[in-house]
């Protein structure tokens, strides 16, 4: 276990540097922007808005406030997206800093999936917003939160250190990935109902989509106010546990080679 | 003295790079070289076999024409690469100034850049709080802290890198010809503060075109030749032979 504990004094020693990173992502965002870090719950709130407008037209019938229904699905899946989109880059994109000095190549990807993470939590102030807005009801299920929260990030985490370091070799994983996600966006139960999908269709999305464990329980901490069943958290848990693993390996296994392709 | 302690051991070290005619990065392209049989892997040894063991304290310098793999040779000192045969054994941490700068993001300001770069080289936070004043007395910038980096001239990058890089004090200090942007002034304050860090005992690895700062600085210099080292021992005498082998071609 001699390398395992090495590397956890390596992260250890560079978790400043993490923090600086986080830091600079969020500062650089809104850098010049009149109304600065207000629009990280500005934006989703908008873009929240045109979505309900549109969608409670066509899906109105079968289910009630649909703007927190749809906002609790949003955010979860809005977190998963943009957090690999950028991990993707974060080898390629720091290709001078890696060629310069030695530092722990992980701590980029893993600095992009966590600087989304605070975006995310941004965006549930917005949420809570919608949720006043719209008299939804609360209960103290929210408190789980976290807990879901953790899965997803350490889902998104080996997800996005797979898909960085698969990035140097092949540079079409970041369009490849394009239509994944889009596709994926179309298989989680964001904006419809779930049984609105035919039978095997809703099968697979309900046993293989990863996203769907997450969007699942979020939505019944909030939009229902109930636990989710056991299931559902374990095949959750489980993803992310997989997930961590395959990234980590696949990354350590070829990050030697990064400085040849970068 | 003479039984200090060896701090890089550089054994039987080969590093090789891939030279496949074109440069493979994405799918479409792997499948059709693959079908065609034409995903050839022409490798190119930019070291070979080079072994040398520095002690500490010591100041080496390396010379050699362009693309003879001095910089190779830094960059799998500091750990940037992996060598493909061989072993580096590294004691004592690293301070690489292999290109100024190179951690400063151009959209952030100064202040907010001495503490990103101080997090790239290992530093906590904490401590680049405690030496900010230091770094900047140092790279004297203090009119331009908070203008962002892209606004900086190269010099005044240089200036604030190496400051940043030499704050603390390294066990090994490794340096590849980056002083050539800085004003006269500056590089003579740069080696000074090099003197005064071979003084307190860090290790110095030097790379340079100007043999004339690698002996006012170094006590030993290998001199690199397409990879192969070709001579290695005391300044004076490679130096010598490195500059009467240059001025006969």
């Amino acid at each position: 276990m001699a390398p395992w504990k090495y590397r956890f004094m390596m992260f250890w020693k560079y978790k400043d540097l993490m923090a600086q990173l986080v830091s600079r992502d969020i500062k650089l965002k809104y850098r010049r922007s009149f109304l600065g870090y207000l629009w990280s719950i500005l934006n989703p709130l908008l873009v929240m808005v045109v979505m309900a407008i549109v969608f409670s037209t066509m899906f109105r019938r079968n289910i009630e406030n649909f703007p927190v229904y749809l906002f609790t699905g949003q955010v979860i899946f809005n977190f998963m997206n943009t957090s690999t989109h950028q991990a993707i880059f974060s080898i390629t994109g720091n290709s001078a800093l890696l060629k310069k000095t030695y530092v722990p190549k992980y701590i980029f990807t893993v600095s992009k999936i966590t600087s989304s993470l605070v975006d995310f939590i941004f965006s549930l102030g917005a949420l809570l917003i919608v949720m006043i807005a719209t008299k939804a009801k609360f209960t103290p299920y929210i408190l789980f939160i976290p807990f879901v929260a953790l899965q997803l990030y350490v889902f998104c985490v080996g997800l996005g250190m797979f898909l960085a370091q698969a990035n140097v070799f092949f540079r079409d994983i970041q369009y490849i990935y394009n239509a994944v996600t889009t596709a994926w966006m179309y298989l989680t139960p964001i904006f419809y109902p779930i049984d609105l999908l035919p039978n095997d269709v809703m099968w697979i999305v309900k046993h293989l989509n990863p996203m769907y464990f997450y969007v699942g329980q979020f939505r019944d901490l909030v939009y229902y106010g109930r636990m989710p069943g056991p299931v559902i958290i374990l095949a959750g848990c489980t993803t992310a546990v997989i997930a961590v693993i395959i990234g980590v390996k696949s990354f350590l296994k070829t990050q030697n080679n990064f400085i040849l392709y970068i | 003295m003479e039984n200090r302690s060896v701090v890089i051991d550089v054994d039987h070290v080969t590093v090789r790079f891939n030279l496949a005619n074109q440069k493979i990065d994405n799918l479409k392209e792997y499948f059709i070289k693959l079908v065609k049989k034409e995903l050839m892997f022409q490798e190119f040894l930019a070291l070979k076999d080079v072994t040398f063991q520095v002690k500490a304290g010591e100041a080496w310098g390396i010379v050699g024409a362009n693309g003879s793999g001095k910089s190779t040779l830094l960059k799998a000192i500091s750990g940037i690469l992996k060598p493909y045969q061989g072993d580096i054994t590294v004691n004592g941490n690293v301070a690489p100034l292999i290109e100024l700068g190179a951690g400063f993001d151009s959209n952030m300001t100064a202040r907010e850049n001495i503490f990103l770069n101080g997090c790239v080289l290992g530093h906590t936070e904490k401590y680049m709080r405690e030496h900010f004043d230091e770094i900047v007395e140092f790279a004297e910038l203090w009119d331009f802290l908070d203008s962002p980096i892209k606004n900086y001239s190269s010099g005044m990058r240089a200036r604030l890198g190496f400051a940043i890089a030499t704050m603390v004090k390294p066990d090994i200090l490794i340096v590849d010809e980056i002083l050539s942007v800085g004003d006269y002034k500056f590089r003579q304050k740069c080696e000074k503060r090099m003197n005064i860090m071979l003084g307190g005992g860090t290790t110095l690895i030097y790379v340079s075109h100007s043999l004339d700062e690698v002996r006012r600085l170094c006590d030993h210099v290998i001199w690199l030749n397409k990879g192969i080292v070709r001579m290695i021992g005391e300044t004076e005498a490679v130096c010598d032979s490195y500059l009467k082998n240059m001025s006969s071609k």
